[in-house]
């Protein structure tokens, strides 16, 4: 095995072409959005891949979630009870008869059978946003590990506006991602879908069949 | 020579199957539309063409010492790297991998370069199960067809095939070839598989060296479902895949998706720094590199070759060629088709073996023009005509001069000669255009579709005197 | 994809490089585009040496052969005048790649020289002489078939477009994938006659669909392909040069 690597790199070496590097790269012009026009334009995007996008005041976010489940019917909803959103999500079912809240703790081995099979729907915070491509951004957590964005049939995700970048080189740079990547970085604009069968689209393969954004914004 | 005879028989069996055909033709019409609708603003897309491929052909003249840095800062980061000079030692390497954990099921997204390994075949033949789970190749993998095109493996096959299909591996499951209904239905048997899979497998698209990040481009979320449920993850990729930067990244994300298939973006940008960390809940506890030589070292010797391996798959190439449009995926007999597939797997596998397709071009250069990465097919195409028929063997390209027919070269000498001496030429000319009427209606297989052309009474240097025109 | 030139000042003298294809086949149009040089006061020049520009066998791969066609063309243009081509494929051929062709050679400067002072014919008259034309020909439908190095390489489709734009009575119909090969590419179409055969078929059927009166491309090798197929078809529609059919709607009899 260490053979093939010193073959491989002392090949590549003896064979580097005599080729200089581009000293001065073209330089790919970035879009720009107004802060409402942002959020516009990410909302445009992802539904335009049948994403769900609803912007809400801060303080209503949770009376739109609850009346989302409630209408969707999603039997339980899987929520990290220790991450960002944890405290106010169990403040809010918390006077109503039935909560469709359910929170596992232990690691995601423990419980893949209920978490493949019977679960309805997952809640998640998102890190940021992107609005040139309609995308939102997760670095899963240990509160809010990877697959709650993936294998529940309903992945609804919650967005504070303010967190949505015009494009994502703006954020690769800005959020200096290159001093530090997380285990896992994804970026997801709709839910799962493919063409794979005559170029027809359909939504819902492997991943979410749909995907609910929730948007924070500061104005009312 | 063998190789020409199965290609021309493969091609003519396309050519002559309607359903082929057609297929092809409304696929590609639609992919080709909607790569111009995503791409709105030529400006914008004429830099990202030359970002894009600076980016590639950076990476490229770094290649040794971005492969040592990603290789450093994988293992920084707990990614067990692994290095194979051939398919026989990537498969190897995975079989190894498979038997450490004592795994009998390997769940694979999309890769190409586990196409070019012929993974599936040799872990079969390990008593080992590969299942693909891209919607696309499982369909594939059910009719045991090898993939007709790179990012639409499937395009070959109608809707009412697949429904056929189903109906046959699955009798307990209702007819159906309504395609919502298909897809779910493939969504439950796969995701049982999701479920007790004990290694995955992906490819790669990007891998950033400056951060040790493994990069995954996808739709479906099967490729977030391999790379996250099984406790083992093996990425397999070929050498050349690496970038220096993380920053290259977002212009190459852009160009990728809408060359592809028209999209802004794909579902999913799946980017994978390292294992799971101790605190963490989900995630694979060992995360494999397999980096893939197979001949790539050798292109890579060659300044003007080099740019083959440039290319970032995403099937733009094939999607506007004309060629490949009417003889599909399948007649190439090679793991990428089209003409990407043209360059590489001849220089790959060599020319003795593949030397026909390069000529399989009009060199209209419809796949250099949207290539997102700025490859010169047409002109890589051009030149691998001169390697299979050159007589010096100096370059570095396998099976130089391997189709190289005497009596081809002697007519080309021949017309050399008549064409580099004027009078020779012109009276030559004079013969022809004097004998015209003597000349045959029918020319092989020219004519078998067309009209013979027709030979002028007189040459336009003969008219061009007769005309008063100067000649110096 | 083509580099924009920067075009120099009307000239006094040209040369013409007719290419073997318009030389044997199809005369006409290479005197219809000396006559159209000559008409806009442009003295043409069209040395008696010329052959063809070695395109042939430098996409067959013999590129020592196709070296030694493109050295006998190189001196047959000695001064430093512009060299006019009726074709998009063979100008592409001098312009874009007589450098790569003596790439490494003692030439190579000789050939950079050489391929800068080519120009196809729409190219230059549109370009360097601004040519303004007045149609005196009936109303007729034409398609216009750009061939696919008029298009790529030398990047002239706007120009075609533009020249038969200016004759008033003339209505251009638009086709169905107009930017697709017609299938000819040299010897392609002999390698590969099936996947030829099956290229030309589709692109005749789009253009006879439009219900063109005349097809005109400027090309010869599409033009031998197309309109090949077009008579085997039994079909009505015909093709001609483009030089040569500007030339016949824009020259009164006596000229």
């Amino acid at each position: 095995m260490s053979d093939a690597r010193s073959n491989i790199l002392s090949r590549l070496r003896a064979g580097k072409p005599d080729i200089a590097a581009t000293a001065a790269p073209t330089q790919v012009p970035l879009a720009k959005w107004d802060p409402r026009g942002r959020i516009e334009q990410f909302r445009g995007k992802m539904e335009s891949v049948r994403a769900e996008v609803h912007l809400t005041p801060r303080d209503s976010w949770l009376a739109l979630l609850q009346r989302l489940v409630d209408e969707k019917q999603i039997s339980n909803l899987l929520y990290a009870p220790d991450g960002p959103l944890g405290e106010a999500l169990s403040q809010a079912w918390k006077n109503r008869d039935h909560s469709p809240l359910i929170c596992r703790t232990e690691a995601v081995d423990e419980w893949k059978e209920e978490l493949f099979f019977n679960v309805g729907g997952a809640v998640t915070t998102c890190r940021w946003g992107i609005a040139e491509t309609g995308t939102l951004v997760l670095w899963p957590t240990r509160e809010e590990p990877r697959s709650f964005s993936l294998v529940p049939p309903v992945h609804i995700a919650v967005l504070e506006a303010r967190d949505i970048y015009d494009t994502f080189a703006d954020l690769v740079e800005k959020e200096k991602w290159n001093q530090g990547m997380p285990t896992n970085a994804l970026l997801i604009s709709g839910p799962s879908k493919t063409a794979d069968i005559e170029q027809t689209l359909a939504y819902g393969v492997h991943g979410p069949v749909e995907l609910i954004i929730i948007v924070i914004t500061d104005e009312s | 020579m063998q190789q020409t005879v199965e290609f021309h028989d493969r091609a003519d069996r396309a050519l002559h199957n309607p359903q082929i055909r057609s297929n092809f033709r409304y696929a590609m019409d639609g992919l080709m539309y909607k790569r111009k609708l995503s791409f709105p603003d030529l400006d914008e897309l004429n830099r990202l063409r030359l970002r894009s491929a600076e980016i590639r052909a950076n990476a490229l003249v770094n290649l040794p010492e971005l492969l040592e840095q990603l290789e450093r800062r994988c293992n920084e980061n707990g990614i067990q790297v692994h290095w194979a000079e051939s398919v026989e030692e990537a498969n190897a390497i995975v079989l190894g991998i498979m038997n450490r954990h004592n795994a009998k099921l390997l769940i694979k997204g999309k890769s190409m370069v586990s196409e070019e390994m012929e993974l599936n075949r040799y872990l079969e033949q390990h008593g080992i199960e590969c299942l693909e789970s891209d919607l696309g190749e499982y369909i594939l993998q059910l009719a045991g067809e090898p993939p007709s095109h790179i990012v639409a493996p499937a395009i070959h096959k109608s809707r009412q095939q697949i429904a056929q299909l189903f109906k046959e591996k699955f009798p307990e499951i209702p007819y159906t070839d309504d395609v919502d209904t298909l897809t779910r239905n493939a969504r439950q048997i796969l995701r049982r598989k999701f479920y007790d899979a004990p290694v995955g497998l992906s490819g790669v698209n990007f891998a950033v060296a400056e951060t040790g990040t493994i990069c995954l481009v996808e739709n479906e979320g099967n490729g977030r479902m391999c790379t996250t449920v099984p406790p083992v993850h093996i990425a397999v990729t070929g050498i050349e895949k690496v970038v220096e930067k993380l920053s290259d990244i977002p212009p190459l994300l852009s160009i990728l998706p809408r060359s592809a298939t028209g999209q802004h973006i794909t579902t999913y940008f799946n980017m994978i720094t390292s294992p799971r960390k101790p605190d963490e809940k989900d995630g694979p506890d060992e995360v494999h590199l397999v980096l893939l030589d197979n001949g790539r070292s050798r292109i890579y010797r060659d300044e003007e070759l080099i740019a083959t391996l440039r290319c970032i798959r995403c099937g733009a190439c094939m999607n506007h060629c004309p060629v490949y449009t009417r003889i599909g995926g399948h007649a190439y007999g090679t793991t990428i088709p089209g003409p990407i597939g043209s360059i590489l797997e001849p220089q790959k596998a060599g020319l003795d073996r593949h030397g026909d397709l390069p000529t399989a071009s009009t060199l209209c250069g419809a796949c250099g023009e949207v290539c997102p990465v700025r490859i010169p097919i047409p002109e890589l195409l051009n030149r691998l005509r001169f390697e299979r028929v050159r007589q010096d063997h100096t370059g570095v390209t396998i099976g130089q001069g391997s189709q190289r027919n005497p009596w081809e070269a002697r007519i080309w000498k021949g017309w050399s000669w008549m064409h580099a001496n004027p009078a020779i030429y012109r009276l030559s000319i004079r013969i022809a255009t004097g004998l015209r009427r003597l000349l045959p209606k029918r020319l092989g297989a020219w004519t078998r579709v067309r009209s013979a052309p027709r030979l002028a009474a007189k040459s336009l240097h003969t008219l061009a005197r007769e005309k008063g025109f100067d000649h110096e | 994809m083509s580099l924009r030139k920067t075009y120099p000042k009307k000239p006094e003298q040209v040369y013409f490089f007719g290419t073997c294809l318009v030389d044997m086949l199809y005369p006409e149009a290479g005197l219809a585009g000396m006559q159209l040089l000559r008409r806009e006061g442009v003295n043409v020049i069209y040395p008696q040496n010329q052959t063809c520009c070695g395109q042939p066998a430098w996409n067959s791969g013999y590129r020592d052969e196709a070296r030694r066609v493109a050295l006998t063309q190189m001196a047959c243009f000695p001064q430093a005048y512009p060299i006019v081509v009726p074709s998009g494929s063979c100008a592409g051929m001098m312009r874009h790649h007589y450098p790569a062709l003596f790439h490494g050679t003692p030439q190579h400067d000789a050939a950079l020289a050489f391929s800068d002072r080519v120009f196809e014919l729409t190219e230059f008259l549109s370009r360097v002489l601004k040519i303004t034309l007045s149609d005196l020909g009936e109303p007729v439908k034409v398609a216009l078939h750009v061939s696919c190095s008029a298009r790529r390489e030398m990047g002239v489709a706007g120009e075609h477009q533009a020249l038969l734009e200016q004759l008033k009575n003339v209505e251009l119909v638009a086709q169905g994938r107009s930017e697709e090969c017609c299938g000819f590419g040299g010897t392609f179409a002999v390698k590969h006659p099936e996947i030829s055969a099956a290229m030309v078929e589709e692109k005749a059927t789009e253009l006879v669909a439009t219900g063109a009166d005349s097809l005109v491309s400027g090309d010869c090798g599409c033009l031998m392909n197309i309109t090949g197929h077009l008579e085997h078809r039994n079909e009505k529609l015909r093709g001609s040069h483009i030089a040569s059919f500007l030339w016949e709607r824009t020259h009164a009899a006596d000229s």
